[in-house]
């Protein structure tokens, strides 16, 4: 058992630290979201050159063939900042569907431009009817000749705002398939949506899109539906470790804020009732931690039971603690924390939004106590 | 970062896997397998069977007759014989004024003392507390005056656990009253048939007579029992607490209990199918067993720091804070599953399935495991002050 970081983990944690401090501190995504810009598209380029966008696809790919820890690393950083730009969405989400269903043409044409930064994709699974349950889409996908057609409608697409090719989950007569629809073609319309954290998002309609056959990512049926499920837990586990970032940060800030603040003539911080309130809140996120390195170690483990129980419930800590913590450091920041002027309040959102993405802290419970081992163990 | 064990390690937790198979006695085990609590002389006998196997303290030194297993196979070992179920053993000798000896005693007393802990021939009790000093332990007052070779103990001590059982007793004693209070207080082993030591047992909310008010009137006790220097004791009872913290993180049986609670909510019917079956009831278990994965995940990583040799952290001072919550929680949990079968007290066998006898007071117990060990509001104090680094105030 071994929790330490290679020399390379650590050097990437030194870069991710130095970087958001240097080029991407809060102020940035600020700016952003006054201007009502969903992202930074030279900074993605700039993470494109750094090599963070090709970090866990295999080499065959083009990637680096890291895993889930090296993705945990970056995404906790990007978390502390609020970085807006959509590396849960584009290349752990988006981009490890194409790594993984699509062939090496298909890497030639998503996958490679994505890691160099220049383009972002998105994965469109979430539909108003099914929920959290990606499982049965209504999105449908016809053969129309040698291409399909799809229709249908995918609501809250993560870094959709930004995307330049989504990847859409449709019901086909064979089962669930995997497409990749550019949103400016035929019978497509995206429409930006504003979200609580701020975050790009969009809303796509598919009015029976005609899409190409090479479009189409694996196999429908089993094998796309396989990889659907093994890609949305990999994306819970990079929420769980972007929410730990935003989890430490406001814990860092509120012990801060108890040492700065003097009300009575003394820092807040000596009054017993509010230390230990901050306590509450720092064992949270020891908790959060630890279930976010479960998540990591996890998140690509092939026996699916294991894999499914330890991501939701790493996933479903996030959300107590992410609460926990997000309430507290408002509570603890009094009337400024309610303030839009205040950063606390931007965290405090990110984590509704990190919280509710990808299976909410009800939903992944639920999902753990129907495992069948659930009952025996 | 890896999760899983080396292949030796793996062969270690097989080896204590047959070992229990072959030596815990069948009637310890019928006990086990329903959770059933243990009597001194059933732990006393498991203590013994360990002794003999050289494993019963695990954390000893090998020059002092520990079994000199790696960190990661200590934790084994614990963790294997708390989730089959074993008598957990009194930490008062092997886990406490052991370790406090080895660090802070002389060789004689190191001679004179550590064996018959290992082995089990002399039983320990505790003497912090007092009736006017509980979380503010250094105002404690039970005296002892200088007489020549002798100190001369008068005062009361309380929540002294199993004390009626034990054979020595160790102290904190006022020295001093005329400084600062940390500064006047002797760390002291006594002897519990010394003329004067009376202890009287009281029951606790369970019912069961756990801990005892222990009295000394004129006690004589020889200055060569003094652990550390006169006057010095608070640096011992300091260091002791620490190792106290790291012990109470509960997993291994929080996670016994947690099974059975799902044993009890299979067996449990209501409306035609059992709890276990209705998903209000799993959610509310599933949610449990997620907290007591995050708190045995913040534990390997702890022991993970412990192998690489650094001090226990900021892991391990939150352990004893949620391990003992953890384990009130499922108690509580378990008594709602229970429902009507919550209220039974100490009845016959049958009148509650075999599975929920004892849980009533068990859960009434758990009630002190958020009190000893310092407090869980002294843990936060602890946490504010030293990791979070807040200023002081009252």
């Amino acid at each position: 058992m071994d929790f330490s970081l290679s020399p390379e983990q650590k050097m990437l944690a030194e870069t991710v630290k130095t970087f958001v401090k240097q080029r991407s501190p809060v102020e940035r995504f600020r700016k952003l979201r006054a201007e009502q810009r969903p992202w930074d598209p030279e900074m993605w380029a700039h993470m494109g050159e750094l090599g963070w966008l090709s970090v866990p696809f295999s080499e065959d790919a083009g990637g680096f063939g890291g895993g889930m820890i090296e993705v945990a690393i970056i995404l906790e950083g990007l978390g502390k900042a609020l970085a807006p730009e959509p590396y849960l969405a584009s290349v752990v989400l988006a981009g490890s569907a194409v790594a993984w269903a699509g062939n090496a043409a298909q890497h030639e044409r998503w996958l490679a431009p994505m890691m160099e930064g220049t383009h972002a994709l998105a994965l469109a699974q979430a539909e108003r009817a099914s929920r959290y349950d990606a499982a049965r889409p209504s999105t449908t996908a016809v053969r129309d000749g040698s291409g399909w057609r799809l229709s249908g409608e995918k609501i809250f697409v993560l870094g959709g705002a930004q995307a330049h090719a989504f990847v859409v989950s449709a019901s086909t007569p064979d089962g669930l398939g995997l497409f990749v629809v550019d949103p400016d073609g035929p019978g497509v319309s995206r429409q930006v949506l504003r979200t609580i954290d701020g975050h790009g998002a969009a809303r796509l309609r598919l009015d029976g899109a005609s899409v190409d056959d090479d479009r189409r990512l694996g196999e429908p049926g089993e094998p796309a539906a396989a990889v659907l499920d093994r890609v949305l837990d990999r994306g819970a586990a990079g929420a769980c470790a972007e929410g730990l970032g935003v989890a430490q940060a406001m814990l860092d800030m509120t012990v801060q804020h108890l040492k700065d603040r003097k009300q009575f003539g003394v820092p807040i911080g000596s009054f017993q009732v509010l230390q230990h309130r901050a306590v509450d809140m720092f064992v949270e996120v020891q908790l959060l931690r630890s279930m976010s390195v479960l998540a990591s170690i996890r998140a690509d483990e092939p026996e699916v039971e294991l894999r499914q129980r330890s991501v939701s419930a790493a996933k479903a800590k996030l959300g107590t603690a992410g609460r926990l913590v997000s309430q507290q450091a408002i509570q603890l920041h009094g009337g400024i924390g309610i303030t839009d002027e205040h950063d606390i309040g931007l965290y405090f959102k990110r984590m509704v939004g990190l919280d509710t993405a990808l299976g909410d802290e009800t939903w992944h419970v639920q999902r753990l106590s129907n495992l069948p081992g659930f009952a025996g163990a | 970062m890896d999760l899983s064990f080396s292949a030796e390690d793996q062969a270690f937790a097989q080896e204590v896997r047959a070992f229990l198979a072959e030596a815990l006695p069948s009637d310890i085990r019928a006990k086990a397998e329903i959770d059933a609590p243990f009597d001194p002389e059933e732990t006393m006998r498991w203590h013994r069977i360990l002794f003999d196997k050289g494993w019963v303290a695990p954390g000893w030194p090998e020059r002092f007759g520990g079994p000199g297993l790696s960190a990661t196979q200590r934790f084994i070992l614990t963790e294997e014989l708390e989730l089959a179920g074993t008598p957990p053993l009194s930490p008062f000798g092997l886990k406490m004024v052991g370790p406090a000896i080895m660090q802070f005693g002389t060789p004689e007393q190191q001679q004179r003392f550590l064996p018959k802990i290992l082995s089990g021939e002399e039983v320990w009790c505790q003497g912090y507390s007092e009736p006017e000093a509980g979380s503010d332990l250094a105002s404690l007052r039970c005296r002892a005056d200088d007489d020549g070779d002798h100190l001369v103990i008068n005062g009361q001590k309380t929540w002294t656990t199993y004390a009626q059982y034990a054979d020595w007793i160790f102290c904190l004693v006022r020295t001093n009253a005329n400084v600062k209070q940390q500064a006047g207080i002797t760390f002291l082993l006594i002897d519990m048939k010394s003329p004067g030591v009376e202890a009287r047992p009281m029951l606790t909310i369970g019912e069961q007579p756990a801990f005892c008010d222990t009295f000394f009137e004129d006690v004589r006790v020889p200055k060569a029992n003094v652990v550390g220097p006169i006057d010095g004791g608070w640096t011992v009872a300091k260091a002791l607490l620490g190792h106290e913290r790291t012990l109470l993180a509960m997993v291994g049986s929080s996670q016994r209990l947690l099974r059975r609670v799902k044993r009890i909510a299979a067996e449990t019917f209501e409306s035609g199918r059992s709890l276990l079956e209705h998903p209000g009831w799993r959610t509310e278990i599933a949610r449990m067993e997620i907290e007591l994965e995050a708190l045995q995940m913040a534990n390997y990583r702890a022991l993970a720091g412990a192998q690489l040799g650094k001090a226990p952290g900021a892991e391990s001072s939150i352990l004893k804070l949620r391990g003992t919550e953890i384990n009130q929680q499922l108690y509580e949990l378990a008594m709602k599953v229970m429902g009507l079968d919550a209220l039974s007290w100490y009845n016959e066998a049958g009148v509650v399935p075999d599975m929920e006898q004892g849980v009533a007071p068990q859960f009434c117990y758990a009630r002190a495991t958020s009190i000893f060990g310092g407090s869980n509001e002294i843990q936060r104090n602890i946490i504010a002050k030293w990791i979070l680094g807040l200023p002081s105030g009252k």
